[in-house]
């Protein structure tokens, strides 16, 4: 198992992500002799696990079960241990696609906050990209290390723990792209700029606050950047359902002579329904997304 | 890995062959550069043999005769800045008199050279209510100028981003309407990476199936499967991947999945296999028993003519071996396609079609893994509501999900920060989810509330009893 390669089979030392049941997962840690438990019981690693399919149904000790898969860095976002705020998919794909990022991308990212975007990021990079990521939290730079040891991408990253805004990303003119998810992207800009390469490059900066984008823009516009671009993504769901509508009575109809007239409730009462309503509440916000190219030095 | 790296020029030039985009604002074209082509691009015509050799990001004018030029760097700060502004608009009369150079006056303009820059400082000059303008309305007045005078166009390597921009600003319809945050989603729900194994099915101009190949990077495979004829490539085509990409890349007719899945599917080496081979296989045995007619009925011996024959002859068993050659060919690609599919283990499955999706989708689902994520496009949200309700019935598939996305672009100036005023109305719907080896039923599992029962007892079971 990796975060950038499939596998078949579950093997010690692998990170699975358990599905409970709607929106319930957890990641756990595979080791030979270990237990997990679950609402359904106990799910013990060598015999449940180890050597069984991803995919697979495994039965817990009390007899309900759980369904095994394989990691993805969209299943990690939506369970990965919270450190700070994270990015979620619908940003993430976004980012993704406007950063123009493919394998053999070289990507500087900061902050790397609980690593929700990085995940995702080395993924697409794989395996002749390479991700510099800087990280100012002491502690959060060190999980994040851990982290991508564990999910076995650690050779497609390199984590700094240093000051972006003062310090940059530890390396000059090789990025192809440049994100930025700090509290004042206009600070890091000079940096980034140097950061790509000269023939050019794709920059992104997210910031939940309008001000932010403000100041960003004017310091990008400054600095030479082109066709820069402001935009929001929001996902709407819908959630399939099937709704019973009673149908009115109005009585009986004038005129007809319908054996089945006089009798109440019979015939159609009412019709289900195949449709798709959307939640009551919904994501309103996350951040802006501000995208420009380095134009060639 | 080095920490700065010097970038070989030689890549980044314009060369004989490549696709390129070419730019103009928020307008994009994809186009091969090709020796002495026409090309049009926003109502100009022009060659763009001028660009080969030159870098890519460079940015070129049209000059008169449809040559490119070269255009010198951008001096920031261009000097269109009006001294003179005023406060608001309350006296401005808004009559169509205030410039006072007609349409010929500027075609004429035009004539005489006159660049894009030029005339819009024309245009400020003879307008009689500019210098009464805000500095706001000055600075939009001048951009909208500028967007209609300048004649530059940007040369740019493809990417899906500009590709997916410029289908769906261009011609929606080819695509399905898929918006480009919408395609976003698809590429990263579906995790499609490197090294792995894809199955697309789409009519989506090859626009999805380039942007999957993209993100692949040239490992691993890509299966395109097709309804029709033969695979529609275009769009991926204008992606101008490497030769090795191509390697990557097959394709399997969807009449023939059944065979497939049934393990019928005649892949040895001989005519008859689908009908256009049977129908050439007639031809060429036809087209050899012709020519033998005409011997054993030949009587006088003309050299000449026997000389003719001679070379019919030659020639069409030239033509017989090429069209062997062709359907050999043919065959060896459909072998190693259904070779990859047989597995019934792909990594993951796009659909972006006019198709229906429920078919297709519960068709090709049987080729993937358990655990791979799945995804389906569809412009309209009913389809994919019946893909949703047949998986929950079927089994085999887990957290299921309806989405569309809601996209929002911004003007960011200072004092004059807002939504832009004109938005998309929908980029299209979302089917996604994650597949799983067991094909129980879900019993305690129920992902959607239990509808409602009624008080009474007969419940119509169909939609189709009203309306």
């Amino acid at each position: 198992m990796s975060f950038v390669e499939y596998s078949e089979i579950i093997q010690e030392g692998d990170v699975v992500i358990i599905f409970l049941g709607h929106e319930s997962m957890m990641p756990i840690k595979v080791q030979s002799g270990a237990q997990t438990q679950t609402r359904y019981g106990v799910i013990r690693h060598s015999s449940d696990l180890i050597g069984q399919r991803f995919g697979s149904k495994v039965t817990c000790s009390k007899g309900g079960w759980v369904y095994v898969l394989h990691p993805t860095p969209e299943l990690w976002t939506v369970n990965l241990p919270h450190r700070t705020q994270i990015l979620y998919t619908t940003d993430i794909a976004n980012i993704t696609l406007m950063l123009e990022l493919k394998p053999g991308s070289v990507v500087c990212e900061s902050g790397t906050g609980s690593g929700s975007l990085s995940h995702s990021i080395l993924r697409t990079i794989a395996p002749t990209g390479h991700l510099h990521t800087v990280e100012f939290h002491a502690q959060r730079a060190e999980k994040a290390m851990q982290e991508f040891k564990e999910h076995k991408v650690s050779h497609l990253v390199t984590v700094r723990n240093q000051d972006v805004c003062k310090d940059g990303f530890g390396i000059t003119g090789i990025a192809d792209a440049v994100f930025l998810d700090i509290p004042s992207p206009w600070e890091a800009i000079t940096h980034a700029k140097s950061a790509m390469k000269r023939k050019g490059g794709r920059l992104c900066s997210f910031s939940p606050c309008i001000e932010q984008v403000q100041r960003t823009c004017e310091a990008l516009l400054d600095h030479g950047f082109e066709e820069i671009c402001t935009l929001e993504v929001l996902l709407q769901v819908h959630d399939v359902r099937a709704v019973n509508l009673p149908l009115p009575d109005f009585g009986p109809e004038e005129g007809s002579d319908d054996s089945q007239e006089g009798v109440p409730n019979t015939g159609n009462t009412s019709v289900i329904c195949r449709t798709a309503i959307p939640p009551r509440e919904m994501a309103g916000h996350t951040g802006y997304l501000t995208f420009a190219t380095k134009p060639r030095d | 890995m080095a920490e700065c790296v010097k970038d070989s020029d030689a890549e980044g030039r314009i060369s004989y062959g490549d696709y390129v985009v070419l730019k103009r604002g928020d307008i994009f074209k994809s186009v091969q550069i090709e020796n002495k082509k026409k090309v049009i691009f926003e109502k100009q015509w022009f060659f763009l043999d001028n660009a080969v050799g030159q870098l890519y990001g460079a940015v070129f004018e049209i000059e008169a005769g449809g040559s490119l030029k070269l255009k010198a760097a951008k001096h920031s700060g261009d000097s269109l800045d009006s001294k003179e502004a005023g406060q608001d608009n309350r006296h401005i009369m808004d009559d169509g008199r205030s410039q006072k150079l007609s349409r010929d006056d500027i075609e004429t303009l035009k004539e005489q050279g006159l660049k894009g820059q030029e005339i819009v400082q024309q245009l400020i000059d003879n307008s009689t209510t500019f210098k009464d303008k805000t500095e706001f309305a000055q600075e939009k007045y001048i951009k909208k100028k500028k967007k209609k005078y300048e004649s530059n166009i940007k040369i740019l390597k493809p990417s899906t981003r500009l590709l997916a921009m410029m289908y769906h600003g261009r011609e929606p319809g080819k695509i399905c309407h898929l918006r480009y945050d919408t395609l976003a989603q698809i590429l990263t729900l579906g995790n499609i990476h490197a090294g792995s194994k894809i199955l697309v099915f789409e009519t989506c101009a090859g626009l999805v199936l380039g942007s999957v190949m993209e993100r692949m990077g040239g490992y691993g495979s890509v299966i395109q499967m097709y309804p029709g004829g033969g695979p529609t490539r275009a769009g991926m085509e204008s992606f101008g991947f490497p030769s090795h990409f191509h390697k990557t890349l097959h394709e399997f007719p969807l009449c023939k999945v059944n065979a497939l899945l049934a393990g019928t599917l005649d892949l040895s080496e001989k005519d008859g296999d689908g009908n256009g081979r049977s129908e050439s296989s007639q031809k060429t045995s036809g087209v050899s028993e012709k020519s033998s007619e005409p011997q054993s009925m030949e009587v006088s011996v003309d050299p000449q003519e026997e000389m003719r024959r001679a070379e019919r002859e030659r020639l069409r068993e030239q033509r017989a071996q090429e069209k062997k050659l062709k359907m050999e060919e043919k065959r060896k690609k459909l072998a190693s396609a259904a070779a990859l599919l047989e597995g019934r283990n792909a990594d993951g499955l796009v659909i972006a079609s006019r198709f229906h999706p429920c078919p297709v989708l519960m068709g090709l689902l049987k080729f993937v893994a358990p655990s791979r994520p799945f995804i389906v496009y569809c412009q309209y949200r009913e389809p994919l509501i019946e893909c949703y309700t047949k998986l929950r019935e079927q089994g085999g598939a887990i957290s299921l999900r309806l989405t569309d996305s809601w996209l929002r672009h911004y003007q960011v100036l200072p004092n004059r920060t807002h939504p832009v005023l004109l938005m998309s109305g929908g980029g299209g719907y979302l089917l996604s989810g994650t597949t799983v080896a067991a094909k129980a039923r879900n019993q305690h599992k129920a992902e959607e509330p239990v509808t409602k029962r009624l008080k009474l007892d007969k419940i119509s079971s169909s939609c189709d009893s009203s309306a």
